[in-house]
């Protein structure tokens, strides 16, 4: 192979530089995850309402949220579609919000039993689930709600 | 008697740890140097024997498990007799004690290997490393025996036991744990010897040769590990999805990043003795990743189905662990990194620098994934409760992904040290071309795709292409293995990638509450259901639904989706029925019944999903060929530098 006239960059490199020239782009490749993240996480993480937060704080219209609280008791109304359902979720407030799925629900989903749903609000107050989040188990309670202790004020049948 | 044997036994082995660093420390006192006293020799059969007692104590509590020795808390709490064998035997370590258990075991053996079979590193660093290694071990046996005994007895014995997480009885998931703490033990087994070399100043070609196998093993396990657990949730969960985000998955993908960047990175080092720094600082991250997965998954802070304790004290022991290890190990790179040589410099176009921007944006993917799966605790630390899930990650990794994987492409075509970039355009224009032509045909006769799986699409089959072009004109008798292996691992990258961009983009779904004898289609599928009928198995009863399917005009094959309802613990759970054609696969699960009789089906057509485990487990098996490669010149006594 010919020798070929060294470059701007051998030149800088044969000179011991290539390691802060290395470290500087990694500094630069993590600076600049950091702040696509963050930007990227302001758009795009999901904050979390339980029914009394809806009304303290509004409806989030622009944006997907999770919603979380307990099934209403009677509340569960099955569309004639047969795969549709509206039910509503309430806390230790007196507000709810209203929930329409379509899908199949996780195994543990049922009435006076705690759960998480992710998607949007509509104008009306009406919360249209993309997802209802599974629980793993029978004693799962998922910690948004643990913390809010909603586990106790509805007891276990 | 068994039970206290097996503490007996863990007891010792964390003794003989802590004589391992003692004596280890002392060797490598200046004036210790290269010629240890016999005394300080002892360094390798102590760390021998420290294996044999740790799995002498894992196997006392796989036999408790498969006696089903109420006694023991932890058999009582996670075991029932009525189990099948297999998920006695796993039973062992799914649960928290067992699995850390499990874990220590994994890594006192790991250790015991090293002793055994390292000869070609320098003795001093050897020794270094041993002791890193008993220092971790030390800590882990310390969080056993103080807050998570395995083998703590019960009185009075209960009749009969708790029965495992039914979503856990699966044969697949039975080698999950294990796998993937192989995979965490073989990056802290790099580590320490990271940690070896930093001690005593010896960080060079050697050094990377004596690490690299140990990188590429665990990069092989967290790669099977992933591949099993991403399968797992789509046949297990019933949702069609094959990867979630979730913070779990996310604790298993972060080291799996760090180690793929360590394994490139230690490449440059053992050929060309570049990247030095980098590299140790690579394996410090990668052990800081797995160390923050285990915690992610055993603390408790993440409430799943791999936290199996929520014990405040446990989560405690665990982040003091975890800040102890990750501080000291920065802290010692800090102190030491000046040591360090320069490392052999490259061109802006070369083989080098291709591995770093590898390396740069996996660490940016890296970074990414840690900030999305960190911040969601950090802002509930501070009153805000929030979740981050598909929607970032897929917008912040998926293009950043595939940058990485264009120049994947390219780095196998390019020569150590310097080349030529027309080279290069010549080289990369056959794999250009056939992404155009993926592009036009993409374009032309499927409209409407989404942007990210419309490039994975464009560029998957160019990739493929490029992968395999290291093959070219080589006699392929004479190519070595880990040359083979390169290829393979990279075309299983192309090949999983083909599978995602394909099931994101050409996705059939039907949602249906359909009556017996009614006739639905998914895809090219017509899917008539004939019947549900109630059946039993060993420990559940279920309600399956019985499908007839045909494709077209194709003979007809039978589906049998369940909703299963386990008995101990008293758990419903939903098994989808799957069949794989060759070109994807069909998913049925079953849901409710109506008050009109009629029940909840949900049908999808994924084609070409399978691509995407078949191309992990091209991956791993891709690392196998490289580390047999590997480890049979090393036998040979060849030399391993590949100057192309």
């Amino acid at each position: 192979m010919p020798r070929r006239k060294p470059t701007v960059w051998a030149a800088a490199v044969k000179r011991k530089n290539q390691r802060l020239v290395l470290l500087a782009l990694t500094i630069a490749a993590m600076l600049g995850a950091v702040l696509l993240g963050m930007s990227a996480l302001r758009d795009q993480a999901a904050f979390f309402y339980a029914p009394g937060d809806v009304v303290a704080k509004g409806l989030p219209l622009d944006r997907a949220v999770r919603i979380g609280g307990m099934v209403r008791r009677g509340s569960i109304r099955r569309h004639a579609d047969g795969v549709t359902i509206d039910f509503i979720v309430g806390d230790d407030t007196a507000a709810t919000i209203p929930v329409r799925y379509t899908g199949i629900t996780p195994d543990l989903f049922r009435e006076n039993s705690g759960v998480i749903a992710e998607g949007r609000f509509q104008a009306g107050g009406r919360f249209i689930a993309t997802q209802i989040l599974a629980k793993h188990d029978e004693n799962y309670m998922p910690p948004e709600l643990t913390r809010r202790g909603l586990h106790k004020t509805e007891s276990v049948e | 008697m068994i039970a206290e044997a097996g503490l007996g036994a863990l007891w010792l082995a964390a003794a003989l740890s802590l004589l391992q660093l003692v004596l280890g420390t002392a060797a490598l006192r200046p004036g210790g140097g290269a010629d240890p006293n016999p005394l300080l020799r002892a360094v390798r059969p102590v760390a021998v024997a420290q294996g044999v007692l740790a799995a002498l104590s894992f196997l006392a509590l796989i036999w408790l498990f498969l006696r089903t020795d109420l006694s023991v808390a932890l058999v009582a709490a996670n075991s029932h007799s009525a189990k099948p064998w297999l998920y006695k035997f796993a039973g062992a370590w799914g649960n928290h004690e067992g699995s850390m258990l499990l874990w220590v075991t994994v890594l006192a053996v790991a250790g015991g290997a090293v002793a055994l079979f390292e000869r070609r590193l320098r003795q001093d660093t050897l020794i270094a490393t041993l002791a890193a290694q008993a220092a971790i071990a030390l800590g882990f046996y310390a969080f056993l025996l103080v807050a998570s005994n395995p083998f703590t007895r019960l009185s009075p014995v209960p009749v009969e036991g708790n029965g495992l997480n039914p979503l856990l009885q699966d044969p697949g998931l039975s080698f999950h744990p294990p796998t993937l703490y192989f995979g965490y033990v073989g990056i802290s087994v790099a580590f320490s010897f990271a940690v070896g070399a930093l001690i005593t100043r010896d960080v060079g070609p050697a050094f990377a040769r004596a690490m690299r196998p140990w990188v590429l093993a665990a990069w092989i396990f967290l790669t099977l590990g992933i591949t099993a657990g991403s399968y797992w949730a789509y046949y297990e969960l019933g949702w069609g999805g094959w990867w979630f985000w979730d913070p779990v998955e996310n604790a298993s993908l972060m080291p799996w990043l760090a180690a793929t960047a360590l394994l490139h990175s230690v490449t440059v080092l053992a050929t060309r003795a570049g990247l030095r720094a980098w590299t140790i600082m690579l394996a410090v991250v990668a052990f800081s990743m797995s160390m923050i997965g285990t915690f992610l998954v055993r603390s408790g802070i993440l409430t799943s189905v791999h936290a199996f304790a929520v014990d405040p004290l446990r989560g405690a022991f665990i982040l003091v662990l975890l800040a102890l290890y990750i501080g000291g190990a920065l802290t010692l790179f800090g102190l030491r990194v000046h040591t360090v040589k320069e490392g052999s410099t490259f061109e802006i176009v070369s083989r080098e620098a291709a591995l770093v921007i590898n390396n740069l944006l996996l660490s940016v993917i890296l970074g990414l994934v840690f900030i999305g799966t960190l911040y969601p605790l950090v802002t509930q630390a501070m009153g805000e409760e929030i979740s981050v899930g598909p929607p970032y990650f897929n917008r912040v990794a998926g293009p950043i992904a595939l940058a990485l994987v264009a120049v994947m492409g390219a780095g196998p075509l390019l020569r150590w040290r310097r080349d030529d970039w027309r080279e290069l355009v010549r080289r990369y224009a056959a794999p250009v071309l056939i992404s155009a032509a993926a592009l036009l045909l993409l374009v032309l006769f499927a409209p409407g795709i989404g942007i990210l799986p419309l490039l994975g699409l464009t560029i998957a089959p160019a990739i493929a292409a490029a992968s395999v072009a290291p093959l070219w004109r080589r006699n392929l008798r004479r190519t070595p293995f880990f040359v083979w292996g390169m290829v393979i691992a990279h075309l299983g990258i192309a090949v999983s990638l083909a599978g995602m961009a394909s099931e994101s983009a050409f996705t059939k779904e039907t949602l249906i509450a359909a009556s017996p004898g009614q006739t639905t289609h998914v895809g090219p599928f017509s899917v008539r259901f004939d019947s549900v009928n109630p059946i039993a198995g060993p420990n559940w009863t279920a309600i399956e639904a019985r499908l007839t399917v045909r494709r077209g005009d194709g003979a007809a094959f039978a589906l049998a989706p369940q909703a299963r309802m386990f008995s101990s613990p008293p758990t419903p759970t939903s098994e989808a029925a799957i069949r794989t054609v060759w070109d994807g696969q069909l998913y049925v699960a079953i849901g409710e019944e109506d008050e009109q009789g009629r029940w909840q089906l949900r049908l999808w057509w994924k084609p070409l999903v399978t691509l995407i485990w078949v191309g992990g487990a091209m991956i791993a098996f891709g690392g196998l060929l490289a580390l047999l490669g590997r480890v049979r010149r090393a036998r040979r006594g060849q030399p391993q530098e590949v100057l192309t």
